[in-house]
């Protein structure tokens, strides 16, 4: 009793650090639960992953292999993590909410017949955790039945795990799949072209808002402050129900939840919906023209101005301090 | 085509949310309730898909209280074909919502669900990979593109990083994103119809499913509160403060 089993999500051939904010959150849960870290792998062939993996601090990583799981789709997926699960005899699946984990470990629960806890914040010591609702306007303290339980937890509320100086037991295990029980089918992905780094893993986070009317000033005059600053581009729902930008650039309630060091709110109102996906950030900027907007009242420094006019300045202020 | 859209009765996004001091639920005085955003994306989306193929049907399915009758008619009077309301007043998990939803679904037989990806008061994110998993059928969160042809769904969904498109064969379940499409209002006409359309209402008790919740709440708490900090006056101040005062450029 008391173990978990992290499902290791990665990006080619590494893993993002919301994946080794997973690995932490595992380790503290199996620890205040009195169990064991346990991580796997999924994917064709993942062995140097998983060997990779094994410095974190787990006691124990599978690779979990077979041609089926190369492309993650949820039944395959699903499907070959359960038979793990039970051939393992875990007491909690867990993984990240980013978009792969919330697509799949709703359907890893239902095949397990687990209750689960959506995007836990903190773990209690006695057998709670806490989780986020409404948007965050309330914390939910939230206790689960039965022998096997599945969470995701919110990547901003929990630090990556750290190289622990040994390596722990790899094992290659041939994922069990019953490829006649398969429907779903992958057929392409199409990357947002981005040089810039991921919302979730950036130290400085710029997001626009409606403020900024057109897509075209987030080229021309968001841009250049997101580049000076080295940092990753954000946006508001609004913008982009507006089209100004993809979605998957959304901060927010229903969007990417965010916790950089530095978020810096342009043009943004401050919806409640929004500030779900940045209050927790350490120091939060906004610039807007209305002293009234909401924003200001989560912001650590205000400038009420036009940003069109403030935002350029900002740039040039920021090329200065660099050059001196 | 038949579609089932399930919906949740949710307060209105704008809505201040304030946590009651003993910590048993919201206040829910002054809430005005409306049907959880996503779930409006999806019914808007099962009545293009049936005007495009010119037949069909949409239903409309919602698990709750007798007063969730009032957002069930907002729903027939955008254009749902007939509703039925499962009432409980008990409270359910996700697993007991997705258990009464595929009982709904074995009993329908629709070849399409569309829900939203999350309600907006849980904000759990659960129920159609739940039924999709409990059905034995292919799933698709965070829909931005559906496109149905010969029987099979392909689909555009918006995950980390960029646009991936799945495709699998019907019956499936798809739940919404954000840019799906702009719901519809009801029209005056759409209202008057809508009071002559069928409402059904069953019992969750007379499904024979299992209803015990596995995940309970057991109190809430207000987050902690965010000081707002001070104003500055330029844009040079601004920069300067976040170099020497909070040292993070």
């Amino acid at each position: 009793m008391g173990d978990v089993l992290v499902i290791a999500e990665y990006q080619g051939d590494r893993f993002p650090k919301t994946t080794l904010v997973a690995v932490n959150a595992g380790l503290e849960l199996a620890r205040k639960r009195g169990g064991s870290c346990l991580a796997v792998v999924a994917g064709e062939e993942v062995g140097a992953l998983a060997s990779e993996l094994a410095k974190y601090g787990v006691a124990r990583v599978i690779a979990l292999e077979n041609p089926a799981l190369k492309n993650y789709l949820a039944d395959a997926w699903a499907y070959a993590i359960v038979a793990l699960v039970k051939k393992l005899g875990v007491e909690y699946v867990l993984a990240t909410a980013t978009a792969m984990g919330k697509d799949l470990m709703p359907r890893v629960a239902a095949r397990l017949d687990a209750p689960m806890a959506s995007e836990i914040v903190a773990i209690g010591e006695d057998h709670t955790l806490i989780r986020p609702m409404y948007a965050g306007n309330a914390l939910a303290t939230v206790e689960m039945d039965g022998p096997i339980k599945v969470v995701t937890v919110r990547a901003t509320a929990f630090d990556a795990a750290q190289p622990s100086g040994s390596a722990a037991a790899m094992e290659k295990i041939p994922a069990e799949i019953d490829a006649a029980a398969l429907k779903m089918q992958f057929v392409a992905f199409n990357q947002t072209k981005n040089d810039r780094p991921q919302l979730t893993e950036a130290r400085i986070v710029v997001s626009g808002g409606r403020g900024l009317r057109s897509g075209e000033n987030f080229k021309t005059v968001l841009e250049p402050l997101v580049d000076e600053l080295g940092a990753a581009m954000g946006a508001s729902r609004a913008a982009v129900d507006a089209g100004f930008v993809p979605n998957d650039l959304q901060v927010g309630q229903t969007g990417k939840v965010v916790a950089p060091e530095l978020y810096v709110a342009v043009g943004i109102s401050g919806a409640i919906q929004h500030l779900a996906g940045m209050k927790d950030s350490k120091t939060i900027v906004a610039i807007n023209k209305d002293p009234d907007a909401p924003i200001f009242t989560v912001a650590d420094y205000g400038l009420v101005a036009d940003l069109f006019k403030a935002v350029p300045e900002m740039v040039d202020e920021v090329k200065k301090l660099k050059h001196s | 085509m038949k579609i089932l859209v399930p919906v949740k009765r949710v307060p209105d996004p704008a809505t201040t949310i304030r946590v009651l001091p003993d910590g048993s639920g919201i206040a829910t005085d002054n809430i005005k309730w409306v049907i959880n955003p996503f779930d409006e994306i999806a019914l808007e989306e099962a009545l293009r898909i049936k005007e495009k193929q010119g037949s069909g049907e949409v239903v409309l399915c919602s698990i709750g209280q007798a007063g969730w009758q009032e957002q069930l008619r907002t729903g027939l009077a955008m254009g749902a074909d007939r509703a039925i309301l499962v009432k409980s007043d008990q409270p359910l998990d996700s697993l007991a919502i997705a258990r009464i939803l595929v009982k709904i679904i074995n009993d329908e037989k629709p070849e399409l669900v569309i829900l939203g990806k999350q309600a907006i008061d849980d904000d759990s994110n659960q129920i159609g990979q739940m039924m999709a998993e409990m059905l034995g059928w292919p799933q698709a969160t965070f829909a931005s593109k559906i496109e149905l042809a010969d029987g099979r769904c392909t689909v555009t969904r918006e995950v980390d990083g960029g646009l991936e498109t799945i495709a699998f064969p019907l019956p499936a379940v798809v739940t919404t994103d954000l840019r799906l499409n702009e719901p519809r209002y009801a029209s005056l006409p759409g209202i008057m119809k809508a009071r002559k359309k069928e409402l059904k209402e069953i019992a969750a008790e007379s499904l024979g499913v299992d209803l015990a919740p596995r995940l309970k709440v057991k109190r809430l708490t207000a987050p902690p509160k965010r000081e707002a900090g001070r104003k500055v006056a330029s844009a040079a101040e601004l920069v300067a403060l976040l170099h020497s005062d909070a040292k993070v450029i």
